[in-house]
């Protein structure tokens, strides 16, 4: 069962890659906070030093990592707080590796493509911080360490919202971090319940997930409950319906910055939680639990559509456009087949792209016309049409057109799903019909019609924006012409974990 | 007759005294005599040499508690004085909190007194007599050695309370805690004269056994019930639980700022400590009779500290109801301990008292932001007053925030290694619905650091008062983030030591 896992650690290079992920932000972090304010290039070039260098890091370690392994590579173990069973166990497998790379990526760009309005110290601190939270949260192996970084994580999102935020910034951030970590207490209580249950079966009070996936035994009942616990937390985090009602808030007040972050890689450390703690831990609770989620799921399709159809603020639209997203990828999870998880998780990192790529889109309209309502907005296409371009390419990603990326992972998601899931996804796909409405419909709105004289003004894209765009526009098409480099390194874990699941029935 | 009386008096033996075993005690007491006689018949001291006396002996006394930690681990625990003091590592290691908190105090109330003009040896000898009355509560082994300790404690802090001669406030406050305290101890002692009527002793051991073997024990059994919930109302009052929770935030926003934080620290351990030695030792045959009340007792204290903290304006008052929603937390150790039998029942008494010990520690930080940021008389202590910190004073504010993070639980500080060892030790008996409760109450808790956050971060300055933080107060902000950082990565540092505790 699961024998893949055994074999971990055959790429451990002697240079522990991983957890030099997570402290190269965090030194960052803190030698950003102990220069002086007054020396505005060194800070920033010390966080772009940071950023950057884990960005390298993470691409290095992507084409180091060997295709087809299935186990979990460049692990590092060492003990922490042994009193208590616990390791700082990183490691990393198809699941997690594009995630860890997206984060490696996208953070980089954020910094060196998006100002803040005010204090560039404070503000670069915690994107740092937040970076070494999320790819801790991507790489841990332990059940408490994964709990530390998923908390930690909170703190920098909840400054950067509150402080860099717009009008309702303060309501944003603190419904953000009340919702998240109430869902927190649900799976810290499950953590320690899953780690003292496990004592039986693995003979000493251990916090390793792969320890406890391997040998824990949960009665039925016992893995249901634990199974609600964590997802709880997760299903804040994603955020699957009813527990979306932050999101929209808190995507809408943040920062640029930190609605690309926030969408790109943070919403995913709920769907990925879902997989790597979820359904690898609990899997006859998954199993179980399989129709409420998926019901859930496809709930978050429709409702996320719908909602984004009728809203007025175009960043609004865009965040409710992830609620629908984020349905798809938990639609693919709890199909539990092969592809449909290889689908769910392509869609994470292509989720992370196109829509990162949106928020940017729609920070840089706001910096042009200080306004976010669709109503304001009109003709821009014909003064600026290299912008509209570039919207209309991550819009179409988004809608899931052939050819881009989104299609790849939505497509592999129904067809995945359609097997075990046939009638969720029936209706899932109405979602795909509505996405193209909502979003077309607010391209038109935005950009085509004749200018009125507020937009007639409005400025053409800048050569950094535009170089910063680029990236973007090449990671989509990309992955939506060429995605078998993807799926190679994501479907033998995934393999491995539909089989995992499959012995424990 | 007369002369077998005369006999008996002359060969009385007192108890043979290991005079090093109590040296903390003898410490404190050497400090505090020092203090109050020496300090008063001489001419003023020189700037800062009274907290500097203080934090002296209560250094001394914490070293000693270390030798004497070192030494248990040869010998067993034992009981001194004749069977009135126990000295086992439960009591060491309170003992060593308390003696902490004092030298931490010391610090914060020298900037305080400084800034005052109210410089004098009377506050700091009474800080150390409490920290008397608090170790011979932690460690005593016969109720009425406690009741001493008990009074000790409380009659120093009523003094303390009051001690703010230029606010009303203070005194005012002072005869409020005097009045509802001797409530209390009435409460308590007649608690303890029920529980001596019930088993013909007040020594914590004999009362075990007698409890345990006697056989009609239920002729007995209205007299001990009403002992024990009497006992339990006057520790209740003592450590500020819901419902006998009334008195805290007045109190403590009455009291000068420093010694709000001693309440916060000291009292708080003393009373906990005596309160799960007392259940723990004496009582564990009537498990059955007071584990519920101890439940109900944790959830009121939870949910109403929580809930009352978040719609304070006081930053003062919203630590206070803050604080009892802490002690809802400790009490769940004592709950989780209370299931005897269970393997893992003993980690409910470690688990409680590192939450009392890392609590002390961000207690007495917060408090001293507090009591800087309030400034001359006390005076700012509105949330207002905390508005726009983050510019006036950003190293200040980034401490306070460490602080209110660990306050609130969050991971990498240590106020989340104590919930989670609270939280650990609940599971490891199976209460897990009391473990969801506390967390989910630590999360209506986290609003109440938020709203400092944000006034402190997110608000511009109200006015342009200049926030000014002695040397003292300095030290004592450091060591306290430090220590919660230190404790938050490397848990370990404390575990290893916690996890011995044992009475």
């Amino acid at each position: 069962m699961f024998a893949s896992i055994e074999k971990a650690g055959e790429a451990t290079a002697s240079f522990p890659i991983l957890t030099m992920l997570v402290l190269m932000p965090l030194l960052g972090a803190i030698l950003v906070s102990l220069l002086s304010k007054k020396h505005g290039e060194w800070v920033k070039l010390a966080a772009l030093v940071s950023s950057i260098a884990t960005g390298a890091m993470s691409v290095w370690m992507l084409v180091k990592f060997p295709t087809g392994a299935a186990g979990f590579e460049f692990v590092s173990k060492h003990s922490w707080i042994s009193e208590w069973g616990i390791s700082w166990h990183l490691g990393v497998d198809g699941i997690s590796l594009f995630m860890v790379v997206l984060t490696g990526v996208l953070f980089p760009l954020v910094i060196v493509g998006i100002d803040p309005h005010h204090d560039h110290k404070s503000y670069l601190a915690w994107m740092l911080l937040l970076e070494a939270g999320v790819m801790g949260s991507f790489l841990s192996l332990d059940l408490f360490l994964f709990f530390v970084f998923f908390e930690i994580v909170l703190v920098p999102m909840y400054f950067l919202i509150g402080g860099w935020g717009y009008e309702k910034r303060v309501y944003a951030a603190t419904k953000f971090f009340l919702y998240t970590m109430a869902g927190s207490a649900f799976m810290l209580v499950g953590i320690v319940a899953t780690a003292f249950l496990a004592r039986r079966d693995t003979g000493v009070l251990t916090f390793d997930l792969v320890e406890i996936a391997q040998k824990a035994n949960f009665a039925a009942g016992t893995g249901r409950w634990l199974f609600a616990a964590f997802m709880v937390a997760f299903a804040v985090k994603v955020p699957l319906f009813p527990l979306h009602t932050w999101l929209p808030d808190a995507h809408t007040q943040a920062p640029t910055g930190g609605s690309v972050i926030l969408a790109g890689v943070l919403l995913k450390m709920g769907t990925y939680g879902m997989l790597r703690f979820g359904v690898y831990l609990f899997p006859q609770a998954a199993i179980w639990a399989k129709p409420v989620l998926l019901t859930l799921a496809v709930i978050g399709i429709l409702y996320g559509a719908i909602a984004a159809t009728m809203q007025k603020d175009l960043k609004r639209l865009v965040a409710y456009s992830s609620v629908a997203h984020l349905g798809f990828i938990v639609l693919g999870t709890f199909a539990l087949t092969t592809q449909a998880i290889t689908g769910g998780v392509m869609q994470m990192v292509n989720h992370g792209v196109s829509t990162g790529a949106l928020f940017l889109l729609v920070g840089m309209i706001y910096e042009r016309r200080h306004t976010r309502q669709i109503s304001e907005l009109g003709g821009i296409q014909s003064v600026a049409p290299i912008f509209a371009g570039f919207f209309m390419i991550v819009m179409l990603s988004s809608i899931g057109l052939p050819g881009l990326n989104g299609f790849v992972g939505e497509f592999l998601v129904l067809i995945g799903s359609f097997p075990t899931a046939r009638w969720w996804v029936v209706v899932a796909t109405v979602g795909v019909i509505l996405a193209a409405l909502y979003l077309l419909w607010a391209y038109q709105r935005v950009f085509h019609g004749e200018p009125n004289d507020d937009n007639k003004s409005f400025p053409e894209i800048t050569l950094r924006e535009g170089l910063l765009l680029s990236v973007f526009v090449a990671a989509i098409v990309f992955a939506g012409v060429y995605p078998k480099p993807m799926l190679d390194r994501i479907q033998p874990s995934v393999k491995a974990l539909i089989e995992h699941v499959e012995a424990s029935k | 007759m007369m002369t077998k009386l005369i006999a008996a008096t002359s060969t009385f033996d007192g108890p043979a005294i290991q005079w090093f075993k109590i040296s903390p005690v003898l410490a404190l007491l050497g400090g505090a005599l020092l203090l109050i006689l020496v300090g008063s018949l001489t001419p003023k001291w020189k700037r800062g040499w009274y907290a500097t006396a203080s934090v002296v002996t209560a250094i001394t006394a914490a070293i000693l508690t270390g030798v004497l930690w070192n030494q248990m681990s040869d010998d067993k625990p034992s009981t001194l004085v004749g069977g009135a003091i126990s000295f086992d590592h439960f009591a060491l290691f309170a003992t060593f909190t308390i003696c902490v908190a004092v030298a931490l105090v010391s610090l914060v109330a020298n900037d305080y007194l400084t800034r005052e003009g109210e410089d004098g040896p009377e506050v700091y000898g009474l800080m150390l007599t409490a920290a008397i009355g608090g170790v011979v509560m932690v460690s005593a082994n016969d109720l009425l050695v406690l009741f001493l300790g008990l009074e000790t404690l409380s009659l120093s802090f009523y003094l303390l309370t009051a001690s703010g001669r230029s606010r009303a406030q203070s005194g005012e406050a002072g005869l409020k805690y005097f009045i509802l305290g001797g409530f209390a101890s009435a409460f308590f002692l007649y608690g303890v004269a029920l529980l001596f009527g019930a088993s013909g002793t007040t020594n914590l051991q004999s009362m075990a056994t007698v409890l345990s073997t006697e056989v009609n024990i239920s002729t007995n059994s209205g007299l001990l019930l009403a002992g024990i919930a009497l006992l339990l109302v006057g520790f209740a009052f003592k450590v500020s639980l819901v419902p006998f929770h009334v008195w805290t935030p007045d109190v403590y926003q009455g009291a000068p700022t420093p010694i709000t934080a001693l309440m916060g620290s000291v009292g708080k351990v003393a009373a906990f400590s005596a309160l799960i030695r007392v259940f723990m030792i004496a009582l564990p045959s009537r498990i059955d009779d007071w584990r519920p009340a101890i439940l109900v007792l944790a959830l009121l204290t939870l949910v109403v500290g929580s809930v009352l903290a978040v719609v304070q304006t006081d930053v003062k008052r919203m630590l206070a109801y803050s604080s009892i929603s802490h002690a809802g937390f400790i009490l769940i150790g004592l709950e989780a301990a209370s299931h005897i039998g269970h393997a893992d029942a003993h980690l409910g008494i470690s688990s409680a008292m590192g939450y009392l010990f890392i609590y002390s520690v961000l207690v007495i930080g917060t408090f001293a932001v507090v009591s800087v940021v309030a400034g001359t008389g006390d005076a700012a202590t509105m949330l207002d007053a905390f508005k726009g910190l983050g510019k006036k004073r950003p190293v200040l504010a980034l401490g306070m925030t460490v602080l209110l993070l660990a306050q609130a639980g969050v991971p990498l500080t240590s106020g989340f290694v104590a919930k989670f060892g609270i939280i650990r030790a609940a599971v490891s008996v199976e209460s897990y619905a009391l473990a969801v409760a506390a967390m989910l109450a630590a999360v209506i808790a986290a609003f109440l650091y938020l709203r400092i956050m944000v006034s402190m971060w997110l608000s511009d300055p109200a006015d342009e008062a200049p926030v000014s933080i002695s040397r003292s107060a300095g030290l004592a902000i450091t060591l306290a983030v430090a220590a919660t950082l230190l404790i938050g990565i490397l848990p370990n540092l404390l575990l290893e030591i916690s996890k011995t505790i044992s009475f």
